[in-house]
């Protein structure tokens, strides 16, 4: 069945679907066949469940025929990193330890997703345990950028983000603790947002680091962000760092408005280390807002410098508590032939992990033992309040933040892997918004030199996601240019 | 040289809430391996813990009832280490900011009243059960008891020797089961005491080196252990010996202390704040309500019955020691029973049937209310306290209205002067010799007289007529 649906955006698809102009199992079709078609040089998936996709389709499908209302994501084919958990077929993480596993019960995040009419395709690629910044950490994969296949699609999330740039998928769910949904995003040249901590429930995010972990989707435009949104916001009682606070209709944000709008540039970001082609890029995105009324603001976030630190103290020591239960007691991988507990453990976890995760649960387990505690962890969660400060006061001056995604567009396969703290900078933009908690949305501001997307960081105060899509839908809608299809996958 | 031992409590207390501290499991003690299990307790992937905000109800109030000050602000920490009970591999805890703190309990020993501080009481989950076949081999896991609510109270090192340490462990269970938070049971493991133990020469400051005593079954047991263990680091010291810092079991059977593992004074739990919990935040207003939920709690109630009842400190003592015996008794007076007889028939006639026999107060076909209904019998004279005893007997076996047995059998207190003297001058007929004794002087003889009488009258005359009468007759016929 050949039909060009795949390249729809999820809105598109909706209103076909509920206007009865298509049906669900056509377009889950058209995107298995573009996955059938694309994947193998995308490589994007890790399992992909077709005869599942087929029939949660004609449970859609049929529904509407009974004229039932299905949801404002009806049909709409959805990928999901394999860091969620789904009853259907493995979480994994993609690390060898979760080899095989399979959950007992389906994210509260996937859960609305299912319940909104949609459509899963199957499992992402990503960074085991969702670390690392180029999906190369996958210990089943190599995602291939679908702008250049020698190119990384960033990561963590690299799967979700390559699969919406190839037209695999219309929507995927990813996950963000450093940057991990907005730099695979600018990589890629899609829309993601990691909306601001608590909006989401994590219920069923396999936990990195649960202080800064959020949810939130890849999208192909800034309406099917808001979409998603919508679905997925909003307390849940099984997540205690839910936020109990009444959930807007995001859509009503699309406005092409931004008059008056105050744009931060903070000083720390734009140095002399800023790529000039990216910097050229970013302020010809802010000359589009600066023509449709919105006014630039210096500001500074004066601890800027410190987030990187920051973040790898924090982030690894929850890692290290967080992966402490893949034992090898209960389920997962178990190292065979061992004589004793201790040794379970240490061939259990030595076999069992990739050495990017191993590397930081010892760097984890080392800032919070006896002796290092206050030196590192405690003196990290000081500093971290400070970035948070500084980001208030930013926003006494400005109503959005704007910088660059990433300090670079996508490097090579195999660049950056033999050095993990110039892999660590990869993230020096986006890590700050995860230690503030505040929301942040990354999406194509053109193309480089090389052919390769750039990305446009977007922040706002904390649950100011409506802003944040004010700017984003206004650029995109006045920004003059469609990205187009990647190169590699046309 | 002479030492004085000094002595801190570490208990472990299950909470009873109905589900367990993070999930909605039961917390059923007695269900089978592994069924009171869900993925939150047994530590899946992408699951987060939402506490049980009747655990930490439960908490303050036992924090209150132990004159805590209860943190406005609290926190769950993270305490790391590896073991296959312990689902995470860390247990969430409470670390710097406990729910409650710098309380006391007072409590009497050797005569004597004292005050025990109490240093913290805070909240975490308790670990799953390990199993292991005899002789080894095999090794299993039961996770049931994984994430049920546990209440971790410390004292001050301000025990001064077993029978402090017993009296201690005797009044916070007293406490606990008054205020209905944990049945305390500590053969199942609801209810585990860890004593610290050092000693110092009598007169100095500066504390010794302390072993952990623990895995007692039982409150005698930990006091026996105690005993041990200070004389054994006394003799240890007094042959020029050091006390090591360990932890060290209890063998009931041979009555010693043995050393299970030395403390890796390395141990690092590496704490720090769990992420996926929100702080406790106890409000004023929110406090205020738990305390005026609390019960009478056992002091004060000890002292009411004492002023109100009339009773001996002793009785009062005895009678408060359980809530429920506390209850019946409140029960029988509040029928309109003197309380002093109330007391008595109570504590001294019931318990012993109930000792005897090993049953429960609250299971005792004796209800208050039949109790009070035959006390009411011997106060109105229908029937003697002699009588009592077998009516009391008859109910506690059959369970049946103490009104009802004495018509039955026939019981009823002769209180007719007429019948009583007749007998009277039966008795003093049948036997001359001890009526002239007590002609002669001797007293003494007449309570073998009346007993005479009794036994005429098979038990069912009133004594005090009885005894009434026999002086009479005696006199007249003299």
């Amino acid at each position: 069945m050949s039909n060009d649906w795949y390249k729809k955006t999820a809105h598109e698809i909706r209103d076909a679907v509920r206007a009865k102009k298509v049906t669900a199992l056509e377009v889950t079709e058209s995107h298995l066949a573009r996955i059938e078609d694309v994947d193998g040089k995308v490589k994007a998936f890790t399992d992909v469940w077709a005869d599942a996709a087929r029939n949660q389709a004609k449970a859609v499908d049929a529904r509407i025929k009974n004229g039932e209302d299905v949801g404002v994501l009806a049909g709409v084919p959805i990928g999901l990193k394999d860091v969620f958990c789904t009853k259907r077929g493995t979480t994994t993480c993609c690390s060898k330890i979760l080899k095989g596993y399979r959950s007992p019960f389906d994210g509260t995040a996937v859960e609305r997703l299912q319940n909104a009419g949609a459509v899963f395709l199957g499992k992402l690629n990503m960074d085991e345990f969702a670390m690392g910044s180029s999906t190369e950490n996958s210990s089943v994969q190599i995602t291939r950028n679908p702008w250049n296949l020698d190119c990384v699609p960033g990561g963590s999330s690299g799967g979700s983000a390559a699969a919406i740039a190839a037209d695999e998928c219309a929507i995927t769910l990813g996950s963000d603790t450093g940057g991990s949904i907005r730099q695979p995003a600018a990589c890629v040249g899609c829309v993601g947002i990691k909306p601001t901590y608590g909006r989401i429930s994590r219920y069923g995010l396999v936990a990195f680091a649960s202080s800064l972990d959020q949810i939130g989707p890849f999208t192909k435009d800034v309406e099917d962000t808001a979409i998603a949104l919508n679905v997925m916001c909003g307390r849940d009682p099984k997540d205690s760092t839910s936020a109990d606070l009444a959930v807007p209709d995001f859509t009503k944000s699309l406005k092409a408005d931004v008059s008056g709008l105050r744009i931060g540039l903070p000083k720390e970001y734009y140095t002399d280390a800023l790529n000039a082609e990216m910097r050229e890029k970013i302020m010809d995105a802010v000359k589009v807002l600066e023509r449709q009324g919105a006014k630039v603001v210096e500001v500074s976030l004066p601890h800027t410098d410190y987030a990187i630190a920051v973040y790898y103290i924090i982030c690894t020591a929850e890692a290290s508590a967080n992966l402490a239960r893949f034992d090898g007691v209960r389920y997962g991988y178990r190292a065979p032939g061992v004589g004793s507990t201790q040794e379970l453990y240490t061939r259990t976890k030595t076999d069992g992990y990739g050495p990017e995760v191993r590397r930081r649960i010892m760097l984890g387990t080392y800032v919070l033992s006896s002796g290092y505690y206050d030196a590192y962890y405690l003196k990290a969660q000081k500093v971290r309040s400070l970035i948070r400060k500084d980001f208030t006061d930013a926003f006494e001056k400005c109503d959005v933040v704007l910088t660059p995604t990433s300090p670079t567009a996508a490097f090579k396969i195999g660049e950056k892997s033999a050095n993990p703290l110039e892999m660590y900078l990869s993230d020096i933009y986006t890590i700050s918004v995860n230690l503030a908690g505040i929301p942040g949305l990354s999406m194509p501001c053109g193309l480089v030199a090389s052919g390769l997307p750039a990305g446009i960081q977007i922040m706002a105060k904390p649950f100011d996601e409506e802003t944040i899509l004010r700017v984003a839908y206004t650029y995109e809608q006045k920004r003059g240019f469609e990205m187009g299809t990647p190169t590699a996958v046309k | 040289m002479k030492y004085e031992p000094v002595i801190g409590m570490e208990v472990h207390v299950e909470l009873s809430t109905k589900s367990k501290v993070f999930c909605g499991c039961s917390t059923n003690f007695h269900a089978p391996a592994n069924s009171n299990v869900c993925p939150v307790c047994l530590g899946m992937p992408g699951v987060l813990p939402v506490i049980n905000k009747r655990a930490v109800e439960m908490s303050v109030m036992v924090g209150l009832a132990l004159n805590c000050t209860i943190s406005r602000w609290s926190k769950m920490d993270r305490k790391n280490y590896f073991y296959p009970d312990l689902a995470k591999n860390y247990q969430i805890s409470q670390y710097d900011l406990p729910l409650c703190h710098d309380g006391f309990i007072d409590i009497k020993a050797n005569g004597t009243s004292k005050r025990i501080g109490i240093t913290r009481a805070h909240l975490e989950e308790d670990t799953a059960r390990n199993t292991h076949t005899i002789g080894g081999g095999d090794s299993g896991v039961d996770f049931n008891r994984c994430g049920v609510t546990l209440l971790e109270i410390v004292t001050e090192p301000d025990i001064r020797g077993a029978e402090e340490a017993f009296a201690y462990l005797t009044e916070l269970k007293q406490l606990l089961r008054y205020l209905d938070v944990s049945d305390c049971n500590m053969e199942e493991g609801s209810l585990r005491a860890e004593a610290n133990i050092s000693i110092r020469p009598t007169g100095t400051e500066s504390f010794g080196t302390k072993t952990e005593v623990k895995n007692v079954a039982s409150f005698s047991g930990i006091q026996k252990a105690i005993e041990f263990e200070i004389a054994r680091q006394a003799k240890l010291i007094d042959e020029g010996g050091k006390v090591v810092q360990e932890t060290r079991g209890w063998d009931a059977d041979r009555g010693i202390t043995f050393s299970q593992r030395a403390k890796e004074s390395a141990h690092d739990y590496r704490y720090f704040p769990d992420p996926d919990l929100v702080p406790i935040v106890v409000d004023e207003a929110w406090e205020g309500r738990i305390r005026e939920s609390l019960p009478e709690l056992p002091q004060a109630r000890r002292a009411r019955f004492e002023s109100g009842y009339g009773l001996s400190a002793y009785d009062a003592g005895v009678l408060t020691a359980e809530k429920e015996m506390a209850d019946y008794y409140e029960a029988v007076v509040k029928q309109g029973c003197a309380p002093k007889q109330a007391a008595n028939w109570l504590s001294v006639e019931l318990q012993a049937l109930l000792t005897e026999h090993k049953q429960e107060l609250t299971a005792s076909k004796v209800t208050a209310d039949r109790l009070a209904a035959m006390l009411k019998l011997i106060e109105d004279g229908t029937i003697s306290g002699k009588i009592a005893k077998e009516v009391l007997l008859d109910m506690f076996e059959s369970g049946k209205e103490p009104k009802a047995i004495v018509e039955e059998k026939n019981l009823v207190q002769i209180s007719d002067t007429s019948a009583i003297e007749s007998a009277a001058r039966e008795v003093i007929a049948a036997n001359p010799g001890p009526v002239a004794e007590f002609r002669s002087g001797k007293e003494k003889t007449f309570g073998f007289l009346v007993g005479q009488l009794m036994k005429a009258t098979k038990g069912k005359a009133n004594p005090q007529m009885a005894n009434e009468v026999l002086r009479k007759v005696l006199k007249e016929t003299e």
